[in-house]
């Protein structure tokens, strides 16, 4: 005959104590869950100083019942250790599950339940939850900003074509991976740059695409018949005669006509905006800041005085000076010293600007990554008679950059993070748009659906690159 | 009779204020071993670092193989492709394979082709009987293994001169053989080398001669059977009585 001693539960009575406190744990959560869902108090009858603390205290005592070391239940012996491993641990528990459960309601009500996305004006909005009907509206500025509605499909296929591009990394096989670093750190920043150039710009045309088009059909069909040996010279050379040819040597009337494709609808930069923009202030900005900062980081540690001043020169102002100053000289200060026909855009300059502000920061950033490198592996790269470049290009880079990918994605992810700033010159990226849009007189007192949309993108953006980041890290882990 | 391989003339060299090096003579010839001895912190380990020069000499010659080091940094690459070194910490590439590891100097220092590095790699790591380890990462090898590979690297760039900077020191006491048994090989090979060790079973067994070394001093320098015979100086004496 075992006596049951409820103060401190133990192995014998293990399903007695097991009945009893999973029973009031699961009263109590549900105590509280009608009462937040439903607005049906279960313990009602009793006085309501002591029923709103009813469910913490029965809560509690169910976890103290289940608390048993080693009960030989796996799935138990996991929540234990996980939720219930002392009173206070318990306590803790049971407030989270609690203020969960009692902030889900008001949240999908707002997000999902009262909110209205039908309709096309403010009237359409008569829940008291969130009118997603201003996001409806406005997406296509949110997305393009104030680029031409005809034109859109011009952001869209670049944006596709690039992401195509920049996906080829996984399809590529073994023999052609060595090229891979070639392509994404050179050739695809230059293609995406033509892409923007060309197709969002609508830059000027010095290039025949009809004519284009015919010299790689002919060049194909001859290729099949050329040895593979030649073929990567071939392929250069022939498709480029041939296009000379027949721009300037053959003026067949019926190919003239073929020639004059016409141009794209010019686009000027201030009329971009939205997440396109974001995407393409970002994309640059990443792209050029890195090797600037990698430079700059070894710069600072040469030895030649000119070279390691300059950098530190570099770094010191950039990381000392406030990014929404620099934006504001970039568009306002610069172009006074510049002299009067010239001009450089003003999204070139912001590009520019950000690049070398956030280059300072990856510089310090790799800079330590190079000093936490231990000296011998400097010292056994140059008794193999390296030089100082093939001594950072095999060796150093290689450990020092693999040592701060988190720092790196940290230095990213606060710069696309620090796009929205470019609004003091005048562009407006997404949370640009939606302070604009905020102010419409149709649609005044929706600020609040604008930044949660603006902020879930955001999420969305910032946590894919964090998680690429882990990857990368995983993927170069090679000791241990 | 050749010229010494290595002549080195009235060597001095400073850190700061402090000198670590005092007049420092020693000529090596080709094919010959030296062992360098002394207490920690009497400049050993500077002395052949100075050879290769990961650290520069301030007063006097170092001439290596007809060159001699100087400031101008034209020939200093080319005297360490000729001028292995194996450290006491390994100093293994540990993003790379033992494999790359070892084909890595060849293939961007002496511009040989891959295929032809990679035999020579495999033909040197089997020398030292790691040739099955090849694809693994230096951080899956033990101690004595990595220092092996250590010096199939260095030997992959056919150096003319292989300096040891303690070898054995940081390793444990059963790997120490199988890294000396390495080196007794290569000795036997006819490679000139200059080691820097506390091994005097090691001394006893390859070298041609015995440097003592104290203070930045060369104390002491006599073929090897001498020197442990009967040693000249107090201070010899007393080192030896404590290691022996």
């Amino acid at each position: 005959m075992n006596k049951i001693n409820f103060l401190t539960p133990n192995k014998e009575n293990l399903y007695t104590y097991l009945y009893i406190g999973i029973f009031l744990f699961f009263f109590s959560v549900l105590d509280v869950f009608l009462n937040s869902f439903y607005n049906f108090n279960l313990t009602g009858f009793l006085p309501s100083s002591i029923s709103s603390v009813l469910p913490l205290i029965l809560g509690f005592i169910g976890l103290h019942l289940i608390r048993i070391e080693y009960s030989g239940i796996k799935k138990l012996d996991v929540l234990n250790k996980n939720i219930n491993t002392n009173s206070f641990n318990a306590f803790l528990s049971l407030i989270i599950i609690f203020v969960v459960i009692k902030a889900l309601p008001p949240l999908l009500s707002w997000f999902i339940i009262d909110a209205n996305i039908a309709g096309d004006s403010k009237d359409a909005c008569t829940g008291s939850g969130a009118c997603w009907t201003y996001i409806k509206i406005w997406f296509n500025r949110f997305m393009y900003g104030m680029y031409p509605n005809a034109e859109q499909w011009r952001i869209n296929l670049s944006f596709v074509a690039l992401a195509f591009l920049g996906s080829i990394g996984y399809f590529a096989t073994e023999k052609y991976k060595k090229y891979l670093t070639l392509y994404y750190v050179v050739i695809y920043p230059i293609i995406a740059f033509l892409f923007i150039f060309f197709f969002i710009s609508g830059g000027p045309i010095f290039f025949d695409f009809s004519y284009g088009i015919i010299a790689a059909v002919i060049s194909l069909i001859i290729g099949f018949f050329i040895p593979s040996k030649f073929k990567m010279y071939y392929f250069i050379i022939v498709p480029i005669t041939i296009y000379i040819l027949l721009k300037y040597v053959l003026f067949y009337e019926a190919l003239i006509e073929l020639g004059k494709l016409e141009a794209l609808e010019w686009v000027e930069t201030g009329a971009w905006g939205g997440l396109s923009l974001t995407f393409i202030v970002s994309f640059f900005c990443l792209i050029f800041c890195f090797p600037i900062g990698l430079f700059l980081s070894l710069g600072r540690r040469s030895d030649f005085p000119i070279i390691k001043y300059i950098s530190i020169g570099m770094i010191e102002f950039w990381r000392g000076v406030p990014l929404i100053t620099v934006l504001f000289m970039s568009s306002v200060m610069f172009p006074m010293f510049l002299p009067e026909d010239m001009f450089i855009d003003k999204l070139v300059r912001v590009i520019i600007a950000i690049s070398l502000f956030e280059a300072a920061y990856v510089a310090e950033v790799i800079r330590g990554g190079l000093q936490a490198l231990p000296r011998g592996q400097y010292d056994a790269a140059k008794s193999l008679g390296m030089g100082y470049w093939k001594m950072h290009i095999f060796v150093i880079l290689p450990q020092a950059l693999k040592l701060v990918i988190p720092g790196i994605a940290n230095t990213f992810l606060a710069l696309v993070k620090d796009t929205p700033l470019i609004f003091v010159v005048g562009l407006l990226e997404i949370v640009g748009m939606l302070n604009l849009a905020k102010t419409n007189p149709k649609w005044l007192g929706f600020a609040m659906e604008g930044y949660v949309f603006a902020s879930v993108l955001f999420f969305i953006i910032c946590y894919a690159m964090s998680k690429y980041s882990y990857n990368l890290e995983q993927k170069y882990k090679t000791e241990r | 009779m050749a010229d010494p391989i290595i002549q080195i003339k009235d060597m001095n060299k400073w850190f700061g204020d402090f000198q670590v090096l005092k007049d420092i003579n020693l000529d090596v010839e080709a094919n010959k071993k030296i062992v360098v001895c002394g207490p920690s912190g009497s400049g050993k380990s500077t002395l052949i670092r100075c050879i290769n020069r990961l650290e520069e000499h301030q007063k006097g010659s170092i001439i290596v193989d007809g060159t001699e080091l100087s400031e101008e940094t034209k020939n200093i690459e080319q005297i360490r492709a000729e001028v292995g070194m194996v450290f006491q910490q390994f100093n293994l590439f540990p993003h790379l394979s033992i494999l790359d590891n070892c084909t890595l100097a060849p293939i961007w220092v002496k511009k040989m082709p891959k295929k032809e590095a990679e035999e020579l790699a495999l033909k040197q790591l089997k020398q030292v009987q790691i040739d099955d380890q090849a694809n693994k990462y230096p951080g899956q090898l033990s101690g004595g293994q990595q220092q092996r590979c250590a010096i199939a690297r260095a030997l992959c760039m056919e150096p003319k001169i292989m300096l040891f900077d303690e070898p054995t020191s940081a390793l444990d006491p059963e790997m120490i053989k199988e890294v000396l048994d390495a080196m007794v090989n290569l000795a036997k090979a006819g490679m000139t080398m200059i080691v820097v060790t506390h091994e005097m079973g090691f001394a006893k067994e390859v070298a041609d001669e015995v440097i003592f070394m104290d203070e930045g001093m060369i104390i002491e320098k006599a073929n090897t059977t001498e020197f442990f015979a009967n040693p000249k100086s107090d201070r010899t004496k007393l080192f030896l009585s404590q290691i022996l």
